[in-house]
């Protein structure tokens, strides 16, 4: 009963953040869905302390980054950036594609996915638009990128905050060990989008850039420089991150909190068990391709966050080289499916009936080459970087 | 005579070269540009996978907005290289489908050669290969960028010459 009771607690939340009804928003089903899954009995008081002891400093961490992002944004620094795009691009298509990688790449490595998606993606849109390019190569990749750039630092994508702890590593030891699968699906991703875009990237009639030079926002840039630094202070010295948080989405982060406890829950109660007898409990090569596997399968099915959330403790007790395995599933497995997972996909089909089908179709395609050759070359980084850093 | 001209990025200047050259003064022209919404529908798409969080609400103009904003910029821009009097049609939608809509009724469309690389095979796009075929009208293909003609690729056989 109590399995049946998490497992329905769990498709709530994530059909309350799919389908964004306005009458039950995500930031407050989630939150209610774990107090009565506590109320009820189905997860102990020691339970919902312990995740909330292990997700407190990761959501206040993920507060204080999403204020830096959004600062950076508001000082201009992204406009300053597709700027800077357009000047050195010489309106040469390809040559701007690989500015929009170098952009996207870091924009996601240091400010985590959500800046290249919410603020990063606009401003190449139109800086490609005004470069009277083509824009689609331009969104793509920054659509691409969001996921499979994300995996270089834990600060880069939340599913990586989630599992730090349970890696066990400090920032620098996982950053050394994901250098190589940020760079192999990078590649990954270049081959392909360069190739599949190829009649978009060929250099046409030059057409100097419009308007606007944006200056760079000085004041923006070093705090954004001190920011990251502090980040790799605090993650060094292993000092508390929720003392340099700040609220921002407040919403956002009750929905994670709230997902976490019920996930713990539904976790508790059986679904830990099941995904225990899928996983392989073996950090070699074809150990850590199966778990990457299964990890992308996992966050195209439900979404990578819950994903990571039900994955962690199983893949956390097999190992550091099994939870970063995981991590290359779920970061760089969403762009298999257009809006991150299938459920979402679904539901926008329900909502859009006609016109989304066309638009994620291309996705999908898309999707379908980067998807298994990033998996594969990233998971080979990965378990090169674990025989050489140790 | 109704003239219908393809305005795309990266194309739009030789047809509109071609156009300038050949058309006689009284062809009554339309220039019409074709954006395809699906960059928009996945750079917008994208905030769905992220689940929980929203769009930041900063004042930052529609992606929609700003793509019309920019197709009627080139269509005033290639009307002023034409340098004459020209309707300017935006339309949105898949190229194939508005393109022959928009060619209904019109005695030529002028359209550019936009696949992946000029003098290979493919030069043609999915899209205007199938323009092409389905046509309501003749249509006048050009090179899709400026120059000359590229040559036959190299070590290539030369052409069989007929009736030795």
């Amino acid at each position: 009963m109590s399995e049946f009771v998490a497992l329905v607690a769990l498709a709530t939340c994530l059909a309350s953040a799919v389908a964004r009804p306005r009458w039950a928003p995500d930031w407050a089903v989630a939150p209610l869905a774990a107090l009565a899954l506590f109320l009820g009995g189905v997860l102990s008081a020691h339970q919902a302390r312990l995740t909330l002891r292990t997700l407190g400093p990761t959501i206040g961490f993920l507060a204080a980054l999403l204020l830096v992002a959004e600062g950076c944004a508001q000082a201009g620094l992204f406009n300053a950036v597709g700027a800077s795009m357009a000047r050195r691009s010489g309106a040469a298509p390809r040559r701007l594609l690989a500015l929009v990688f170098a952009g996207a790449a870091i924009t996601t490595a240091v400010l985590s996915l959500d800046a290249t998606v919410l603020l990063l993606t606009p401003v190449v849109f139109a800086t490609a638009a005004r470069l009277r390019l083509s824009p689609r190569p331009h969104v793509y990749a920054c659509a691409h990128l969001a996921n499979s750039a994300s995996l270089l630092l834990p600060v880069s994508n939340l599913t990586n905050l989630l599992a730090l702890s349970a890696t066990g590593l400090s920032f620098t030891h996982f950053a050394a060990l994901m250098v190589l699968p940020w760079l192999a699906a990078v590649g990954v991703e270049w081959v392909v989008l360069s190739r599949v875009f190829a009649a978009d990237l060929r250099s046409g009639a030059a057409v100097p850039a419009r308007g606007d030079d944006a200056p760079w926002p000085r004041f923006a840039a070093i705090v954004l420089a001190l920011a990251v630094a502090a980040v790799v202070l605090a993650a060094r010295y292993r000092m508390s991150p929720s003392a340099m948080a700040g609220a921002l989405q407040p919403g956002f982060l009750l929905f994670v909190l709230g997902l976490g406890v019920v996930v713990r829950a539904a976790g508790v109660h059986g679904l830990s068990h099941l995904i225990d007898q899928v996983v392989p409990h073996s950090s070699s090569l074809p150990g850590l391709l199966a778990i990457a596997a299964i990890s992308a399968v996992c966050a195209n099915l439900l979404n990578n966050l819950p994903a990571t959330l039900v994955l962690v403790p199983v893949v956390g007790a097999v190992g550091h080289g099994a939870v970063l395995a995981m991590l290359i599933g779920v970061g760089v497995g969403p762009n298999l499916t257009y809006t991150g997972s299938l459920a979402t996909l679904l539901w926008r089909r329900v909502v859009h009936a006609h016109d989304a089908d066309t638009d994620a179709l291309g996705f999908l395609k898309l999707g379908a080459l980067t998807v298994p050759a990033g998996l594969v070359a990233s998971t080979l980084g990965l378990w090169l970087a674990l025989q050489v850093v140790r | 005579m109704r003239v219908v001209i393809w305005i795309a990025e990266g194309t739009w200047e030789t047809c509109v070269t071609a156009a300038a050259a050949l058309l006689p003064d009284s062809a009554a022209i339309t220039l019409v540009h074709v954006a395809a919404p699906d960059a928009e529908a996945v750079a917008t798409g994208a905030h769905m996978g992220l689940l929980g969080r929203r769009p930041p609400r900063h004042g930052a103009p529609a992606l929609e907005t700003l793509s019309g904003e920019e197709a009627t910029a080139l269509l005033a821009l290639a009307r002023e290289r034409l340098g004459r009097e020209a309707e300017l049609v935006a339309l949105r939608g898949r190229l194939e489908r508005e393109l022959i809509e928009a060619a209904r009724g019109a005695d030529v469309l002028i359209l550019a050669r936009d696949g992946r690389a000029p003098d290979g095979p493919k030069s043609i796009g999915p899209g205007a290969r199938f323009v092409l075929d389905h046509a309501p009208c003749p249509v006048l293909l050009v090179p899709g960028t400026q120059g000359p003609l590229p040559g036959p690729p190299p070590g290539a056989p030369p052409l069989p010459s007929r009736g030795r």
